[in-house]
């Protein structure tokens, strides 16, 4: 007997779906990294039909694109983990270190290593942000300082070179199946996993309750300490992994390894439409915004740009998505005003 | 009738005292004096203890290696204190020293003019990141990540992989003499200079109290008349000036007008502005303790190089002095609440007590 007090949309789903895939944020920066991959074809077909053009293509983007689906799960929660960068050289030193005392160590293991030093690593700044109450830009400022300066303190002068790692780990760097690099499946496989989780696991929906109005979800009852504690983790243990990844492609690690790596992965997260401010955005959003990123920097030299502006680019494309978000955010509003005000 | 009354009775003279702490409890059981102290105590011991640390050497490089990271965090601690922050100081003080550089060598300019330009290049910085932030209403952490971006890719754009490097000696050498015959380097004088004036700023000026009310509660402050968007807009303009100053200084010192120079030194000043006790909040911190913060760090660093201890310490001890500060803040918080429950009770039972014995009297 009791009336519907929301009728069933009238519009049919399949407008519905479409209306919202031609609106949604990732659709847009999808759509931008296809024009620029378009453009910089026309302009020199090496870019996409050279010889190892396709696999350098989604190879490059896969560290970043990892980093950025745990900086994305972090933003989410109205904090920010500024670490990364030194967690990605501190684990990348740390394989290194591990083929030059176990040569024999099975790669499957060196990752697993990777993505717990490095979930340890979150943990700190996870135990330091929720029990101490304490703003996480300023603890994972501090903890940046302290991992780089672990990092560059046990490694001194040394570095890891390619030939102190075995054949069979750097080829992953560069081994494909089915013509597609193996890093990039593995950080496809990292963002469906961790995306699915945030789009339909109660705890990825929790993360999003926290960051929208952190006060409203501990008098809910949601267990904020522990969320947070646990994106963090995740941050953590993505970056352990880019770490493993990083020693794996680039075959050598000094000492400047992951450097200045946390603001692209803030960058990746906000020009993919993750709100800086928490509660909206998704995984997937940052890891293209993290594909973005990296393909203009790719992009640029061959449109005759010269690479130095490279940063200039992508500053112009954080400040063009803020704004543009915004505008965005102030039209919505005000059309569910007129809605209010003409029901 | 009862209007007069209430007229008459009302008291004239205040009969509570103005604080509820003595005077001396409120200047020395503050945090900005605990990292003077630490400060005055490192001092001490690394003059006692590491050797060459008492040369008159030691205080001149101290003041010449931390001149700019000291100039810039005196603003930064106002746009802190507004609850704001800016990530993009560096890359201003990149831009301005590239500014300099070619305006100097590129167009001839004399250097007082390149570098007024440069300052003016600094102050169009500020207003985008200050328009951003407090017109349009943009999250300052998000802005400033981009605009860190901007400014550092301008740089590094407009001059690539060069550096300007030649610079008259009169200049490049007036940015390393000493005050007379001092120990002291010149750079101190427009330190003190600006500190002065920021000083009056925010503790001795109208504009300061709004700079506080905003950093406790913009709409508070909005609704108390306080011009909220342009004080904002004034503090990122300020700090982008200031910044490029920082950048002339650092192009004059060391003779070299590079894209990437000072890069990461946006998360040193504001580690030393934290340190110094200004509450990342917003609403809280004083510049002594700001300066205290800035002179910590370089204390620490100049004993420990001369220690022959790598930067890579250096850094470990200063991310542990961030961490352990700001955790701090949070335990004594902890405690004071802890105890005003202790005596909260304690009162409560004496309350109960008196009421009690005073009932039995009745009786």
């Amino acid at each position: 007997m009791s009336a519907l007090t929301l009728s069933p949309s009238e519009i049919s789903p399949v407008r519905r779906i479409l209306g919202g895939a031609l609106r949604s944020r990732e659709i847009a920066v999808a759509v931008v990294l296809v024009l620029v991959i378009a453009v910089t074809t026309v302009k020199n077909s090496h870019f996409l039909f050279g010889d190892n053009s396709w696999r350098d293509l989604l190879l490059t983007p896969s560290i970043l694109l990892i980093l950025a689906v745990g900086q994305a799960a972090v933003i989410i929660t109205r904090n920010v983990d500024l670490s990364v960068g030194s967690v990605v050289g501190l684990t990348a030193y740390l394989t290194g270190r591990i083929f030059i005392a176990h040569p024999g160590t099975p790669v499957f293991l060196v990752f697993l290593i990777g993505l717990g030093f490095g979930a340890v690593l979150g943990l700190v700044n996870g135990v330091l942000v929720a029990w101490g109450k304490v703003p996480a830009l300023v603890i994972t400022l501090g903890t940046m300082y302290i991992y780089r300066g672990i990092f560059l303190s046990w490694a001194g002068s040394n570095r890891v070179n390619a030939s102190d790692m075995p054949d069979s780990f750097l080829n992953l760097g560069t081994k494909q199946i089915a013509s597609i690099p193996v890093l990039f499946l593995l950080a496809v496989v990292v963002l469906a996993v961790v995306g699915y989780y945030l789009y339909t696991a109660r705890g990825g929906r929790e993360l999003y309750a926290i960051g929208s109005d952190p006060d409203a979800a501990d008098l809910y009852g949601l267990k904020v300490t522990r969320r947070i504690l646990a994106a963090f983790l995740l941050s953590g243990a993505m970056a352990g992994l880019a770490g493993v990844a990083t020693a794996a492609r680039y075959g050598t690690v000094s000492s400047n390894a992951g450097l200045n790596l946390e603001l692209q992965a803030v960058g990746a997260a906000v020009i993919g439409g993750v709100a800086i401010f928490g509660g909206s955005g998704t995984v997937w959003g940052a890891a293209i915004g993290a594909f973005l990123l990296v393909t203009i920097n790719r992009a640029l030299p061959v449109l005759g740009v010269q690479d130095f502006w490279q940063q200039f680019v992508v500053g112009v494309l954080i400040i063009g998505s803020i704004v543009l978000d915004r505008v965005l955010s102030v039209r919505r509003d005000r059309k569910i005003i007129e809605a209010r005000d003409n029901a | 009738m009862t209007s007069a009354t209430v007229g008459d009775t009302a008291p004239t003279t205040r009969t509570y005292p103005a604080y509820s702490r003595p005077l001396w409890r409120r200047v020395l059981l503050t945090r900005e004096f605990a990292i003077i102290a630490l400060l005055v105590l490192v001092f001490a011991w690394a003059a006692g203890n590491v050797a060459n640390f008492n040369s008159p050497l030691t205080i001149y490089f101290l003041g010449l290696d931390n001149a700019e990271i000291m100039l810039i965090a005196l603003p930064m601690a106002l746009v802190i204190i507004t609850g704001e922050i800016d990530l993009s100081v560096a890359s201003v003080v990149g831009l301005s020293s590239v500014m300099v550089g070619i305006l100097h060598q590129d167009a001839g300019l004399s250097i007082p003019l390149a570098g007024l330009i440069a300052i003016l290049v600094g102050v169009v910085a500020g207003a985008l990141n200050g328009f951003l932030v407090a017109y349009v209403g943009l999250p300052s952490l998000a802005v400033t990540i981009g605009t860190q971006a901007l400014f550092r890719g301008l740089a590094v754009g407009l001059l690539g992989t060069t550096a300007k490097t030649d610079f008259p000696t009169k200049w490049t050498n007036l940015a390393q003499q000493h005050i007379g015959n001092t120990r002291y380097p010149v750079i101190v004088i427009p330190i003190l200079v600006l500190l002065v004036i920021f000083v009056w700023l925010l503790h001795f000026s109208s504009f300061g109290r709004g700079v506080f009310e905003i950093g406790l509660n913009d709409e508070a402050a909005h609704f108390s008349g306080v011009n909220v968007a342009r004080t904002k807009f004034i503090l990122f303009i300020l700090t982008a000036a200031v910044s490029a100053a920082a950048g002339i200084y650092i192009t004059l010192r060391t003779g070299n007008a590079r894209g990437d120079n000072a890069t990461g030194d946006e998360l040193k000043v504001i580690a030393a502005v934290l340190l110094g006790g200004v509450s990342i909040f917003g609403g809280r911190g004083a510049l002594h303790g700001v300066v205290a913060g800035v002179l910590l760090i370089g204390v620490i660093q100049s004993a420990m190089r001369l220690e022959n201890q790598t930067v890579n310490v250096i850094n470990i001890v200063i991310g542990a002095l961030l961490v352990l500060s700001v955790m701090s803040t949070s335990v004594l918080a902890w405690l004071s609440k802890q105890s005003a429950r202790r005596t909260g009770l304690g009162t409560l039972r004496r309350r109960q007590a008196v009421a009690s014995s005073s009932s039995t009297t009745e009786r």
